[in-house]
């Protein structure tokens, strides 16, 4: 089973929920982690664990035999991002634009382009305790996540339960990170903005067609708002972490909330249980 | 003109609540909501909206039925993963149009993408220009560099001195969208090792793209030793740290009424954003 923790707003403790939901069923159960939040992938400070390997991350970019090359202008026709432009006498490659397609290669009538990697980004592993962990990491300056993103869940583990770190938002990243998932969980907060952002991370979903619950952080702060939405959209509210200066200081300091104080690893369970219920039912109504 | 963009790699870590401050202070401005997939801004600033645009971008591929032969080939040469059982999956197709150059039976073609809306709003601030991306759609940091672009001209016309930019998360294209070019961006962060790690990296990307910085370390008394530790770096990278913030609830309350804490509250965080604000406004004037 595949569990994504998205949540449309930052810093309503995607990181928080998913780090001590692995944590929390590591005893019992296969378990994998993924971290796809590759622009800023922070599981790592709570899993606390030592990075064992990694491969690079490569886009394919064109690159131009010019010897060969007629400068028959097909490869700057077919491209759709302008990654490659063709003059009299040369021809230029711009690999910041380059999405990798291979139009260009293929489409070459006199085969003068072949490809070349160009590293985005790293895929690193390591093992900590009973959790596979996969992560991703953007290099700097680089706009394109969604390479990485699936190279990370190219590593999952169908056999175990695979939790998926995802970045804040609703664009292509967060879908490239959650499709696929059998279940969607959405940390928010009780504000305004936590509101807001849910309801567009619950209209992602739902476009995706992935079933979906709710968590609720740092209840208390704010008002009844996100409740009230999830009672009326019908979305189940699985878990409420209430606002607590404790939680917020094992946080900060990179202590995950279940080492930190023990208790919650019966409602992370409780939360798993739910989730698990949720999925076999609908693959039951789905196999009606 | 000089534009200031509120950035912070990790998310909520304040950035909008510290905007929606600035633009009670700011006398002339334009605001700009960067966050085009996840806005909030307009939820302090109460828009009323004057213009509404269509935003165009990319194309998605579209395999008709009738003509399609199962032969396969786009399925195999699709670098996205974006076709299966001989339809599109929009959500993963990036456009690029390899399939429809190849499909033997010129089944496929590529159709215009209508990937979300921009406005122009008026506010009691002054204009807003902020957008919406469609449902899963990609191409946010074109709509990023769209809305900007929109606001700066908007400023120049009406001769004024500052466009503020409420950034996304993140270290990706509508983080880049949002940083390059602009006078100074704002870091906020908050003292714990996630903010902390992410403050790192979104710092590197300001230099990668010759953007100074300043800091404002967000809720700095939850963690004390973690916000010496922030200082002691940003102290060794020679970037200045324009405030500290305490953590207080009455941010939150002043968003429930939906209003930026210095309208909602005179006490001590009101004075920490006009100290801020200041302070950036003479960065910017050396």
């Amino acid at each position: 089973m595949i569990i994504s923790v998205a949540s449309g707003k930052g810093g309503t403790g995607k990181t928080l929920v998913a780090t001590s939901l692995a944590l929390s069923l590591k005893d019992k159960q296969k378990v994998q982690l993924l971290d796809c939040d590759v622009e800023e992938p922070n599981d790592h400070i709570f899993i606390r664990l030592v990075i064992s390997s990694s491969d690079a991350v490569n886009i394919l970019v064109p690159q131009v035999n010019e010897d060969r090359c007629t400068y028959c202008g097909r490869c700057a026709q077919v491209c759709a991002y302008h990654a490659i432009a063709v003059f009299s006498k040369t021809v230029l490659v711009f690999p910041n634009l380059c999405h990798g397609c291979g139009a260009c290669s293929h489409l070459c009538p006199e085969k003068a382009i072949s490809e070349v990697g160009r590293e985005i980004g790293v895929v690193e592993y390591g093992y900590s305790g009973g959790i596979e962990f996969v992560q991703g990491r953007l290099n700097v300056g680089e706009p394109m996540p969604t390479p990485v993103i699936r190279k990370v869940k190219e590593k999952a583990n169908h056999d175990s339960t695979v939790i998926i770190d995802v970045s804040p938002g609703t664009s292509c990243p967060v879908v490239q990170s959650i499709k696929g998932s059998d279940f969607c969980l959405l940390v928010t907060e009780p504000t305004p903005f936590g509101l807001s952002d849910l309801i567009l991370a619950v209209e992602t979903v739902k476009e995706l067609g992935i079933p979906c619950g709710v968590v609720i952080n740092r209840a208390g702060i704010g008002d009844g708002k996100v409740e009230e939405y999830c009672q009326k959209e019908n979305i189940p509210v699985l878990l409420t972490i209430p606002l607590d200066m404790e939680i917020a200081r094992l946080y900060s300091q990179g202590m995950s909330l279940v080492e930190g104080m023990p208790q919650y690893k019966r409602s992370f369970e409780e939360l798993f249980d739910r989730i698990r219920e949720i999925v076999d039912e609908r693959s039951r109504c789905l196999k009606w | 003109m000089k534009e200031v963009v509120v950035l912070s790699g990790k998310g909520g870590t304040g950035k909008t609540s510290i905007v929606g401050c600035f633009a009670a202070l700011a006398k002339s401005k334009v605001l700009v909501d960067c966050n085009v997939d996840a806005a909030n801004l307009h939820l302090l600033l109460q828009p009323v909206m004057r213009e509404k645009h269509e935003f165009w971008s990319g194309q998605v591929a579209s395999i008709d039925e009738e003509k399609c032969t199962r032969c396969g080939l786009c399925q195999e040469l699709c670098r996205f993963k974006a076709v299966t059982n001989f339809t599109v999956e929009n959500v993963s197709c990036e456009g690029c149009g390899f399939c429809s150059q190849i499909c033997p039976a010129q089944a496929i073609t590529m159709k215009e993408n209508m990937a979300g809306h921009w406005f122009i709003s008026d506010t009691r601030y002054g204009s807003l220009v902020h957008a919406r991306l469609g449902v899963a759609q990609e191409n946010s940091g074109k709509l990023v560099a769209l809305v900007r672009q929109k606001a700066k001209e908007l400023a120049e016309k009406m001769g004024i001195e500052y466009v503020i930019s409420d950034g996304p998360p993140g270290i990706g294209c509508p983080v880049i969208s949002s940083l390059s070019g602009a006078s100074v961006a704002l870091l906020v962060t908050e003292p714990t090792l996630s903010g902390i790690h992410d403050l790192e990296r979104v710092l590197d990307v300001c230099h990668h793209f010759s953007v100074p910085a300043l800091v404002c370390i967000n809720k700095y008394d939850i963690n004390e030793l973690n916000t010496r530790q922030i200082e002691s770096f940003c102290e060794g990278e020679g970037i200045r740290i324009a405030g500290h913030i305490p953590f207080d609830n009455t941010v939150t309350e002043a968003m429930v009424r939906g209003l930026p804490v210095v309208e909602y509250a005179r006490n001590g965080i009101s004075r920490r954003m006009e100290e801020l604000w200041e302070l950036i406004t003479a960065s910017l004037k050396k």
